[in-house]
């Protein structure tokens, strides 16, 4: 064995079992990742779904009971009965309902007289997202039920809106939130692990021993590099089984061109966080450096929650040097939509890039001195 | 990595380097090597152009306090650091040239030994191995060889992070000898490990040079070390201000050297005023007696002085120290600080000199089933300066923090001027000053607005801050340095207003913790005169240490090993305790050495009776 390739396996089985030893890499590599799933998977929506909603009858008839059942049946909403629209105002004020729907004395018999009935719907507008939501839910929901009716002189609707959409058929946040955080976790261990772990040896005095021997600076990078790749990849592995089994996400796309788009995404965050360790040598620095430059675009400007086309157009050009937004882009679409090569092609480049152009720049700053 | 430079790296275990070809080339030459560093607005010289050569085969000592450029050089040689001017070579090869060539003869130990606290001891062992290049096939023989010479050979598969400091230390020592490199670099080795430890470094260095020939350039702050090297450089202030055969050095200051022994004067008492008297270049206690260094050429002259008339004078040999203080002096401009035996910076309250300020009462601290203070009692009178004296990790600190308060005791009773202050009001702690490790000092305030906050911290307010802060500035001498920053100040300057600044409120009892780890030699004695000068006041200090020749410095000690208290008493009877043929004038270490080995032979017994 030549003495590159010995000293290679040394430092490669040395930074294995420190990862296998190490809590705090286990928790960030595996504990925190399934947190963030649960999180979002569980815990975080953007949909409304089961809302607090009020229903005042004022004055009990058959149209209401209807009515009534109609909303009982959504999956959208948790009904609650109040007697009188004074104590729905109240259960609105006081944050038990998002919101209420009066339907006054008069009801049954504007009905009756075949005139479309007025109705009073009110919602808790400090969530304007969530209100704008809930008030989308009541007009289908009374859509649908006045269709029903029938009544003569506003049935036939000339023109009939009928929605479909593409891609994220149950309009499931939870559908392209899933695929998006596999990006951000991949980014905990590419970047913020691996410039902690490097840091550490700063402080620790152990980096300074390895410069002192013939070890190259090739040969230090590619040791940090390789196991945090397996490990960043494994990571991947399990986020996109706990997506698929878990969370029923669907799976449209080639599973190769996902493994290529995260492993080139895994070089890219590698880079970042080697790039970091070479001017970071606390790991306190280090770990606040990583997370500013890597986690929270990661989180912010990738497209992951917030829609990039909708950002003001300097974030926009802000998002094209986070590698997270390709890769989160690559992943939606590979999940929701398939593989369509008009959009993974310019990702993967760029993606490509940006992993050259990280790993190099940490190569040219990496000097196996302390000055 | 170039493919000509490749098949060096896999030789089996190389025979002992061979003798270098040039007969008289040095193994290093270090050629007018200057190095400067910025720290934000600072501008450091760590190294003034220092030139020095090491001959092969042998081991050099690079000596000298904190600061003094000593990592820096290491650093240098071992091609971690850029030289601004100047050029090191290594048996003829220039480190800035072709630095793997240089790095496949070197080996390095830096201060903190470069072991993985999450890897075993023979993982350790395994990764320098492979780094090494050493081939797969001698491994075997080399390990055993190496675990046998530093006695690590039942512990190889023990974590590396639970080992004691000395175990590390004589790791990292075997890691950097996997493959016997022709120099070897070791960073203040001994800094911190027990004496036991330090001798048997020291055991394997001295083997290590004869049998295999090796060549080492070691550095250290101890100066009794630099007698165990076969040549030192002695490094001051970035300057080289000496190099040469230990031996050389003592021989100079021949017929300089006296033991000054009163009837009836004090010890300390009689080193304040032989440290007074015109053309003494150093006084210091040792034992019952003070050893006096006269300035060349000069004989002591007691005339004039009627308490200095029954003292008896006995010429002894030099020991390196002297030489050291020496140079210090003359390159600090001669007269050594005057200091006035009269002066009194704090006013002890009346109370009866029998009862205990300190008492410690079958004190434990256990973290989990450790147990770091085991069991220990002592009792320190008012105005006594009493020592805790160990190696790191001997429980020295979770003592001092369980009688400040800052830590609950696990069992038995502590008082402190009749006070358990971690029950005690708030007013009991101000009769109490302490300086911490390392000088617990604002780095981004000026002297002056430390001395304000502190003495505000304390309480003090209006005339008597005043008064203080001005007293601070010219007890200390610190009066020219007021608005400079502290970050900036020299190591000494700093000690010596951390001193300043928990003396603000006249406390009655003192705590120092490690109160002179790295400060420079002669600092360290301007240091022990004031804490002197507190005692005779009626000040009751506390302190831990280290060092062993400043237990020379306290009334009573204590000497501690692994959280219990083995021996007590003053430092002469310590030393005598331990006289035998083979130590007819033992030193503290050999006392510390001997205790540490009965205590050792006692729980061998003990485990085998059960």
């Amino acid at each position: 064995m030549s003495g590159s390739l010995m000293r290679l396996r040394g430092l490669i089985r040395k930074e294995t079992l420190q990862i296998l030893r190490d809590p705090s890499s286990i928790a960030i590599a595996f504990v925190l990742p399934a947190v963030l799933l649960l999180l979002f998977g569980y815990g975080v929506s953007l949909d409304a779904r089961h809302v607090a909603f009020g229903i005042v009858v004022d004055q009990p008839s058959a149209a209401a009971a209807s009515l009534t059942a109609q909303f009982q049946q959504s999956p959208y909403f948790a009904p609650r009965d109040f007697s009188s629209a004074a104590a729905a105002q109240a259960a609105l004020a006081n944050e038990s309902i998002d919101g209420y729907m009066w339907l006054r004395s008069n009801f049954a018999r504007q009905l009756d007289a075949g005139r479309e009935p007025t109705i009073g719907v009110f919602v808790d507008g400090i969530n304007a997202n969530n209100a704008r939501i809930i008030e989308n839910y009541v007009q289908q929901s009374w859509s649908v039920w006045i269709a029903a009716q029938a009544i003569p002189g506003t049935a036939a609707t000339p023109i009939a809106m009928q929605p479909r959409i593409w891609f994220n058929p149950a309009v499931s946040s939870r559908d392209y939130l899933v695929p998006g955080l596999i990006a951000v976790i991949m980014t905990l261990t590419g970047a913020l692990l691996t410039a902690l772990v490097i840091a550490r040896e700063w402080e620790r005095g152990t980096m300074e021993a390895l410069m002192v021997t013939r070890v190259s600076m090739n040969e230090i990078l590619i040791s940090k590099v390789v196991p945090y790749f397996i490990l960043g990849m494994g990571g991947m592995v399990v986020a996109v089984l706990i997506a698929v089994f878990l969370f029923d996400v669907p799976l449209h796309g080639s599973i190769l061109v996902l493994t290529l788009a995260a492993a080139l995404f895994m070089l890219a965050s590698l880079g970042m966080g080697l790039l970091i360790s070479t001017v970071a040598k606390s790991q306190f620095v280090a770990g606040q450096i990583a997370i500013i430059t890597t986690f929270l675009p990661a989180f912010i400007l990738s497209g992951f929650i917030f829609d990039i086309a909708s950002m003001p157009v300097a974030i926009q050009w802000v998002t094209h040097i986070v590698a997270a937004r390709y890769f989160v882009s690559i992943l939606q679409t590979l999940f929701l939509a398939g593989t369509v090569w008009s959009v993974l092609v310019p990702n993967l480049f760029a993606l490509l890039m940006m992993a050259v152009v990280f790993l190099g720049a940490a190569r040219l700053a990496a000097r196996k001195r302390l000055d | 990595m170039t493919a000509a430079t490749e098949p060096a790296t896999t030789s089996p275990i190389p025979p002992a380097p061979t003798a270098p070809a040039p007969a008289l080339a040095p193994a290093l030459a270090i050629v007018g090597i200057t190095r400067r560093f910025h720290v934000g607005k600072r501008h450091v010289v760590a190294l003034d152009g220092v030139s020095a050569t090491t001959t092969p085969g042998l081991v050099t000592g690079l000596i000298g306090p904190d600061g003094a450029g000593k990592t820096t050089l290491m650093r240098l040689i071992a091609g971690l650091l850029r030289a601004d001017s100047g050029s090191i070579s290594v048996f003829g090869i220039d480190v800035h040239t072709d630095l793997l060539s240089v790095q496949g003869m070197i080996s390095y130990m830096p201060q903190r030994f470069g072991l993985y606290d999450d890897l075993t001891v023979a993982e350790n062992l395994e990764l320098y191995a492979d780094l090494q290049g050493v081939v797969p096939t001698a491994r075997a023989a080399r390990y055993a060889e190496l675990m046998q010479m530093t006695g690590l050979a039942s512990f190889t598969t023990r974590l590396a992070g639970k080992l004691s400091g000395g175990m590390k230390q004589k790791l990292g020592l075997a890691c950097t000898l996997i493959r016997p490199p022709r120099l070897l670099l070791l960073d203040e080795p001994t800094v911190g490990v027990d004496p036991v430890s330090r001798r048997e470094l020291w055991s394997i260095v001295d083997h290590l040079v004869r049998s295999a020939n090796m060549t080492v350039l070691l550095s250290t702050a101890y100066l009794d070390e630099a007698e165990r090297c076969d040549d030192v450089l002695l490094l001051h202030e970035g300057n080289l201000i000496g190099a040469g055969r230990p031996g050389d050095f003592t021989r100079a200051m021949t017929g300089r050297s006296f033991h000054v022994r009163s009837p009836h004067l004090p010890k300390r008492r009689l080193q304040a005023t032989l440290a007074a008297l015109p053309n003494v270049t150093d006084a210091v206690i040792e034992g019952e007696t003070v050893r006096l260094v006269m300035d060349a050429g000069k004989t002591p002259d007691f005339s004039g002085q009627p308490t200095l008339e029954d003292v008896t004078l006995t010429s002894v040999l030099p020991r390196f120290e002297d030489r050291f203080i020496d140079l210090l002096r003359s390159r600090a401009g001669g007269a050594p600080p005057r200091r006035s035996a009269e002066a009194t910076p704090a006013t002890p309250t009346a109370a009866s000199k029998t009862a205990p300020v300190i008492e410690v009462d079958h004190l434990v601290k256990r973290f989990g089933p450790f147990r770091a203070v085991d069991d220990i009692s002592f009792a320190v009178q008012r105005g006594e300066i009493f020592g805790l004296l160990g190696a790191n990790g001997a429980g020295k600190s979770t003592t001092f923090r369980m009688l400040c308060g800052l830590l609950p005791a696990s069992a038995g009773r502590l008082q402190v001027d009749g006070f358990d202050l971690r029950t005690a009001a708030p007013t009991a702690r101000g009769r109490l000053g302490y300086m911490a490790q390392k000088f617990s000092l604002y780095g981004d305030l000026s002297v002056m607005q430390n001395l304000d906050f502190f003495s505000a911290a304390y309480g003090l307010r209006g005339a008597r801050r005043r008064a203080r802060t001005s007293w601070a500035l010219d007890e200390f001498e610190l009066r020219p340095l007021r608005d400079a920053t502290s970050r900036d100040l020299p190591l000494g300057f700093k000690q010596r207003m951390a001193l300043a600044c928990a003396l603000m409120h006249e406390p009655d009892i003192l705590f120092l913790d490690e109160p002179t780890s790295g400060v420079d030699p002669l600092a360290r004695r301007e240091f022990w005169q004031r804490i002197n000068l507190l005692a005779d006041a009626g000040v009751t200090v506390l302190v831990t240490t280290h060092f062993m020749d400043e237990a020379e410095y306290c009334d009573r000690l204590v000497i501690m090993a692994q959280g219990k208290i083995l021996a007590q008493g003053t430092s002469e009877q310590l030393k005598q305790s331990c006289r035998d043929s083979a130590h007819p004038d033992p030193t503290m270490e050999d006392a510390f050495i001997a205790l540490i080995q009965a205590d050792q032979t006692k729980s061998h017994a003990e485990a085998q009776a059960v």
